[in-house]
């Protein structure tokens, strides 16, 4: 039987507050156990959330950049369970009246073709704190550091239809959110995080296949790997004449597989009721209409720019667009190489990408600025160097050499364009090997990449290779 | 609408309230009672009005997001069962 994939997400984003949503205490990410946990967040007796107003405006920023209903009146619900990190007892979160409805976001698939992913609603809730489980003779301990710090948590349509859908749904979230700047999009350290709920269903049936939830999932890797699981999972037993149960699971990353939370915990009993400590918040037209007025330009409003105004293909503007530091460092990098947009693409997604990757650090930490990049990059343009020679400038800028004028001076590097120079070269290589030539002239082309590299070897690589092309094609003639 | 026994301790468990078989019938009672007078409102027509989120017809004054709480874990640790290393120590939670 053909089956068909239905995936909807549920991502948590924290908020980049500086202070948590209901209370004044610190959200920075790892300090001592319980230094930024405050009496509202221990949920003592007696005291009151007070909401963030930033909270709120990311919150709402969040909503206009997906084209979505930014609410006059959200209200904030308590959601009940008993769990040690959640110490009040409840989460407070926005069941009933969300500050965010109706929005939506297109994603890129293979081959070229978009296609736009419902984003059903988006509220504002808190985080819980962290429960370790090692060490502690039979205890368990609790860090409330994180309890309180505001998130957004982002539902979807089940509009996904495959892993890889969801996976590239969840990026887009994940580049909006850091363009935003409401969100530090960090998954290591929990800032970026989704739940997703798959079922599967006979292809051209109309109702949903019972769906489970595989919880808290914390990498794009693991996000795919997890519901490819899933989706096997469920359509053996179904096809084994069993029964999906609606449950809550949980991916092992470890051994690669999903399993079911024990039941109490799918006890999903919340008892959900408006939090009497909080008053609705009440946004006013002016005030969301001001929001909007600081919406920075979109991923995929940078996106089209680049393809008008560096000529980039879709693919490269795509590319160079999924991280603002990315793209702003490819701006600034064509800017210093006097418009050299293409040069500088072909740069930045190759050899830029691959140290960083290589070195597994981030673009904010690479030892080449985009000034230095673009310098060498103008070195290419005006053919001072080759393509293939300033990989070695390159490299040397990596390590702290300088700047590319300066290596290539130093390290003599400066390309050879005297076409006199260049024949002498290949005059004496074209000599030297008789039975190439003869293979060359009988046919054989191929043979033409040993006199290039012949020739090139004997110019230390500095020779200009489109001259080089040229003259050797003239001279193997004959 | 009137709550069977069964009713009452999922609530109870669900609130984690420890009550004795003995007192089973009277919280039955009450708590039917509370929503009887819940069905009688349900009654009236409420289509096209705003649900009332609180009995303020106010809403919420926003705080600037400024830290303004100091380490104050010392002290919150004083009244805690069980603390290590900063952290506060619950009976083993089963994973």
């Amino acid at each position: 039987m053909e089956w068909e994939v239905v995936i909807g997400l549920e991502i948590h984003a924290q908020l980049a507050t500086k202070s948590k949503i209901f209370s004044g205490a610190s959200t920075a990410y790892g300090a001592e156990p319980n230094t930024q946990a405050c009496a509202v967040d221990l949920g003592l007796p007696g005291v009151l959330p007070v909401v963030n107003k930033e909270a709120v405006a990311m919150g709402a920023k969040f909503g206009l950049a997906v084209g979505a209903q930014v609410a006059n009146r959200s209200v904030f619900d308590r959601k009940n369970y008993f769990y040690p990190d959640s110490p009040k007892g409840y989460q407070i979160s926005q069941l009933y009246f969300p500050i965010v409805e109706h929005g939506s976001i297109d994603i890129e698939l293979e081959g070229g073709k978009t296609k736009t992913i419902g984003i059903t609603r988006a509220h504002l809730e808190e985080d819980a704190g962290k429960s370790l489980h090692e060490d502690f003779h039979g205890m368990t301990g609790i860090d409330l550091n994180r309890a309180g710090t505001p998130l957004i948590e982002i539902v979807s349509e089940p509009d996904m239809r495959s892993a890889k859908e969801a996976v590239a749904y969840m990026r887009k979230i994940h580049s909006l959110v850091q363009y935003l700047e409401i969100c530090d999009g960090n998954m290591q350290e929990g800032s970026f995080r989704c739940d997703a709920n798959v079922s599967v269903r006979p292809v051209g049936q109309q109702e949903f296949g019972t769906r489970a939830e595989i919880k808290n999932i914390n990498s794009f890797r693991f996000v795919e790997k997890a519901i490819n699981y899933e989706i096997e999972r469920q359509i053996a037993i179904i096809e084994d004449g069993g029964k999906i149960a609606q449950e809550t699971r949980l991916y092992d990353a470890d051994k690669d597989e999903t399993r079911s939370m024990r039941s109490k915990e799918n006890e999903n009993d919340y008892r959900y009721f408006p939090d009497p400590d909080l008053l609705p918040i009440e946004l006013d037209d002016s005030y969301i209409q001001a929001i909007k007025e600081t919406l920075p330009e979109l991923p995929h409003e940078k996106k089209q720019r680049f393809i008008t105004e560096h000529g980039l293909n879709s693919i490269d503007a795509d590319v160079l667009t999924a991280q603002k530091a990315i793209s702003d460092f490819f701006e600034a990098t064509v800017n210093a190489a006097d418009g050299e947009a293409k040069l500088s693409a072909n740069w930045m997604q190759g050899e830029v990408m691959s140290a960083l990757n290589k070195n597994s650090i981030d673009i904010s930490e690479c030892p080449i600025t985009p000034e230095l990049l673009g310098d060498m990059i103008k070195r290419i343009a005006d053919n001072t160097i080759s393509g293939k020679i300033a990989k070695t400038v390159f490299e040397a800028m990596w390590n702290g050499e300088g700047a590319a004028d300066k290596i290539i001076e130093k390290k003599g590097l400066k390309q050879v364009t005297d076409t006199g120079l260049i024949e002498k070269v290949i005059d004496e290589i074209i000599a030297n090997n008789e039975v190439q030539v003869e293979q060359y002239r009988s046919g054989k082309e191929k043979v033409f990449g040993f006199f290039v590299g012949q020739t090139m070897k004997a110019t230390q690589g500095k020779a200009n290779p489109q001259q080089v092309n040229e003259l050797l094609k003239a001279k193997l003639k004959g | 609408m009137s709550l069977e026994k069964s009713d009452v301790e999922k609530i109870a468990h669900l609130a984690r309230l420890s009550i004795s078989d003995d007192d089973i019938p009277s919280y039955a009672d009450n708590l039917s009672n509370i929503l009887q007078l819940v069905e009688q409102m349900s009654s009236v027509d409420t289509n096209g009005i705003t649900p009332m989120a609180h009995p303020l017809s106010e809403s919420q004054r926003l705080r600037e997001d400024n830290v303004t709480e100091l380490n104050q874990r010392d002290h919150f640790q004083q009244i805690a069962p069980a603390t290590k290393n900063g952290l506060y120590l619950v009976p083993k939670v089963i994973e």
